[in-house]
């Protein structure tokens, strides 16, 4: 069968040059030259000075912050994932196409506009967070709202890891248990959830990902307080962007943490969804 | 007794997502379009019109186009390469196109400040190139950056659409039509393309959303309002400027954005009904 490859025989699809070359070459200029910069400028530093600048409190916090915000959300997603893909493959009801047609509206909709509407939504003067103030949580300019805007942006990771993989789960599986006695709890969690475990971690990790370096849609609702511990990663970049005090090293030296946060979550989803591709072929 | 309790979860399950997408996804919309139309028509008519918001409306559009049109010829490249063809190092480029997917947008319009900024490496070679031509290309604050910007972001998009298609296609029948000696743009053409059509308009649609809402990367490279802000930096800098007007405007500018965003989950949901059709036939 295969043709292509070293040895195995020629390769006779035309068009390997001139892909390759252009594949590389554009992938390089547009993605990973600039990548490198941020690598190099970062290197600008020497290490005392990197470790210094990295572990300053605030700049600890902020790591603290989007991480928790973001592990808390996907934790949530990941419940509200599960019984969303479980409500769209499995039951049928009126309104069903609609509620799967705007699953991704949070892709399609600007980060930004994601951003001041939960802000205002969840503000003291805002209707839901009027409800919230009635019962004593603050939500907007406190980690909870940062954790809301998570949440919103990472809905259509997991749910849209599942939902293929439940529909072609076939149901004589979870008939065979039932009939031999098993209860719907042991159904799930026995026959189901196996199977849908490592599409579950593959959303997880995307959205965990996605809301470690969110900006748009989280820096209006957190209020980016030093204080009260509401600045996220991305804010203290761009801080050292903009306004006077321009610190370039600085922002490269923190861009490269996340970076390496970034692509170690990368690779553990690669492996995840190799290990699986494996398992299901097996 | 056992069907009962059944359908008694069913329905809490679907209830349970109809709150929570309730909630989360379409109580926003709501709230964004109240507060835009909050001050009248006229008001909102107003903002829509404003010399600022009109000059982020071309910006969109520009960088939007480009990026799509870079995005999908490198796209449809890049995903013959690392389908068709067998090569060292092949799933470490598949991983390296998904890069930008799973990085901050700030980290991507870092990037650009320090390949192209005043202290960048790359500066001086951008500035030889401008002097032999005797052009003004600045690649950082202006709507180029905008541009590359966006296209970094959106980078795997379509890649990513349309390299499992081809995995599950094959070679097969490139291989035959190359052995009867088509060229490879009539294999590309005649073979390739009526597979990944859906997958390349899905991939596309997907593209087009991210572009014109991008705001982390492009708030990086781009500082002058009214020159090279997009649509969602306008809203930011209306929002940021804190008067109870400009709030509202903020939200005018923003239904736009929600109005565009409603067109591209219309037109996804048809391609995806489209292509499952064809696949059932």
């Amino acid at each position: 069968m295969k043709k292509a490859g070293k040895g195995k025989g020629k390769v006779v699809i035309p068009g390997f040059g001139m892909t390759m070359g252009i594949t590389v070459s554009m992938l390089s200029l547009l993605i990973l030259i600039p990548l490198a910069s941020v690598m190099a400028y970062s290197f600008k530093m020497s290490l005392p000075e990197f470790a210094e600048l990295v572990t300053r409190p605030n700049i600890v916090q902020a790591f603290i912050t989007s991480i928790l915000c973001a592990f808390i959300a996907a934790v949530i997603n990941s419940v509200f994932g599960v019984i969303i893909a479980w409500v769209l493959v499995r039951y049928e009801f009126f309104g069903k196409r609609l509620i799967d047609g705007m699953i991704e509206l949070p892709f399609a909709l600007p980060t930004a506009v994601a951003g001041i509407t939960l802000t205002k939504m969840y503000s003291d003067n805002g209707f839901l967070g009027k409800a919230f103030e009635r019962i004593g949580i603050e939500v907007a300019y406190t980690k909870i709202g940062i954790v809301i805007a998570m949440v919103f942006i990472g809905i259509p990771f997991v749910v849209r890891a599942i939902q293929p993989v439940l529909e072609k789960l076939p149901r004589s599986c979870e008939e065979a248990g039932l009939m031999l006695g098993a209860s719907r709890s042991v159904v799930f969690r026995k026959i189901i959830f196996p199977e849908i475990m490592p599409p579950l971690l593959t959303g997880f990790g995307l959205a965990l990902a996605r809301g470690i370096g969110e900006y748009g849609s989280v820096i209006y609702i957190s209020g980016n307080s030093e204080k009260n511990k509401t600045q996220v990663v991305s804010y203290i970049i761009m801080q050292k962007l903009n306004s006077g005090n321009v610190d370039y090293e600085g922002a490269a030296a923190i861009a490269l943490i996340l970076l390496i946060i970034s692509f170690v979550m990368l690779f553990v989803i690669n492996v995840i969804q190799h290990v699986a591709s494996k398992r299901t072929s097996a | 007794m056992k069907n009962n309790s059944e359908k008694i979860v069913k329905w809490i399950l679907i209830g349970i997502t109809v709150i929570f997408l309730f909630i989360m996804l379409v109580l926003p919309m709501f709230e964004v379009i109240y507060r835009a139309l909050k001050d009248g028509l006229a008001a909102y008519k107003t903002a829509l019109t404003a010399k600022n918001t009109l000059s982020a409306l071309k910006v969109t559009l520009i960088a939007t186009i480009i990026a799509l049109i870079v995005n999908t010829l490198l796209g449809i490249i890049m995903a013959w390469q690392v389908t068709k063809f067998d090569f060292k190092g092949k799933n470490v480029l598949a991983t390296l196109i998904d890069i930008p997917f799973s990085i901050s947008p700030v980290i991507a319009g870092l990037a650009f400040i320090m390949t192209f900024g005043r202290s960048g490496w790359a500066k001086p070679i951008v500035d030889a190139i401008n002097n032999a031509l005797g052009t003004d290309i600045e690649l950082v604050f202006s709507v180029p950056a905008v541009v590359l910007a966006t296209i970094f972001v959106t980078f795997p998009f379509i890649s990513r659409e349309i390299i499992p298609i081809l995995n599950a296609q094959g070679r097969d029948e490139e291989e035959a039509a190359a052995l009867m000696g088509a060229s490879g743009f009539t294999i590309f053409r005649r073979i390739t393309f009526p597979h990944i059509k859906w997958g390349l308009v899905y991939g596309m649609i997907l593209c087009t959303a991210r572009a014109f809402g991008e705001f982390g990367a492009v708030y990086a490279v781009s500082k002058a309002r009214g020159k090279t802000f997009t649509l969602p930096l306008e809203v930011d800098a209306l929002y940021m400027s804190g008067t109870a007007d400009s709030i509202t405007q903020a939200f005018a500018v923003s239904s736009l954005l929600v109005g565009m965003a409603v067109i591209v989950l219309i037109l996804k949901n048809i391609v995806e009904y489209r292509a499952k059709g064809k696949k059932s036939v």
